[in-house]
């Protein structure tokens, strides 16, 4: 299945969550905003939340900045 | 003497707001902070590759401190929206600077989109302050629009050129009285942030020049020190500048008058 990922397209299995797409990295998840298809969700939502063929998913975090 | 800033309904004692871009490590980052006596910070929002193990920026903020996301790299105020909205859905505050900018060389600010931004965003309850080009109806627009504060550029983004602006700052000082005049933007030194503090401006925000300094946990601090300086000096009235000399002793009474 086929999702986008900050605008590059990424092959995953059928069933994965949320949670299980950002434990897939290396990143730290307290650091993550993760924004599915335009609307941000909680990290208390990730394992609930069951990605689907298309969708858009943004990973965005705050870094330093003026 | 109690001096404290009111600003979209907080009070800050420190004038110096610090931009958080550029540290060497974010444990400078938390000392130049601390050590200022700054009591709001700004951040950027970017995208994060998965593969990063980069550490969370938030937990090198002190407590208590304001943090204020930037809309850095929107191109118009669509995207600044977006910006803002994902801080604020993601639990983040509603504090957002508007920066919308297209020009990549002079990275000077878009004021027409960045008025309808603050418009945008006001309306839905954020505290927005804008970050502008200091022109006289643009800024009274943007009080218009529901700004909590105006803040014009002194000089070119990290340019360490100090108060270029000066004269059309000092316009904005004196028309615009609804909400604080922010000097943001290529303050390079602390006595060009004691010159912001002198004609009026009620806060400045620097970045590069303490970041990149040698010591930018010290270089906060004369920041911080430069501000205040500025800040009483305006409180306290400047006498005037003169063409000739006005001698400081009293002109009788010589020793050596016959």
């Amino acid at each position: 299945m086929k999702i986008t990922v900050n605008g590059r397209e990424m092959e995953i299995a059928d069933g994965t969550d949320l949670k299980l797409l950002i434990h897939s990295g290396k990143v730290d998840p307290d650091r993550v905003i993760l924004v599915l298809n335009d609307s941000v969700v909680k990290n208390d939502l990730w394992t609930r939340t069951i990605l689907a063929e298309g969708d858009r998913v943004e990973l965005v975090s705050f870094v330093g900045g003026g | 003497m109690e001096d404290t800033l009111v600003l979209g309904g907080r009070k800050f004692t420190s004038r110096f707001f610090l931009g958080t871009g550029k540290f060497g490590s974010k444990e400078t980052m938390r000392k130049a902070i601390a050590d200022s006596g700054s009591e709001l910070v700004t951040v950027a929002l970017r995208r994060i590759d998965l593969e990063e193990s980069q550490e969370n920026i938030l937990s090198f903020i002190p407590e208590g401190i304001t943090i204020m996301v930037n809309t850095s790299g929107a191109r118009n105020a669509n995207e600044a929206v977006r910006i803002a909205r994902i801080a604020r859905e993601a639990g983040y505050g509603d504090w957002v600077k508007i920066e919308v900018i297209n020009d990549s060389r002079y990275l000077l600010p878009d004021n027409q989109e960045t008025i309808k931004a603050t418009q945008m965003l006001a309306a839905e309850g954020f505290t927005v302050l804008p970050y502008m080009h200091p022109d006289l109806y643009a800024a009274k627009a943007l009080v218009d629009a529901g700004a909590a504060a105006v803040m014009p550029l002194g000089s070119l983004i990290g340019s360490n050129q100090g108060l270029k602006m000066r004269i059309l700052i000092e316009v904005l000082i004196e028309e615009i009285n609804e909400v604080p005049i922010v000097v943001d933007a290529g303050i390079g030194r602390p006595s060009q942030a004691a010159e912001a503090m002198e004609i009026g401006a009620d806060a400045v925000l620097a970045n590069t020049a303490v970041a990149v300094a040698g010591d930018p946990v010290m270089m906060a601090c004369a920041f911080a020190r430069g501000v205040e300086a500025g800040r009483l000096a305006y409180l306290a009235k400047m006498g005037q500048e003169k063409a000739v000399a006005s001698a400081s002793s009293p002109l009788t009474g010589f020793l050596y008058d016959e």
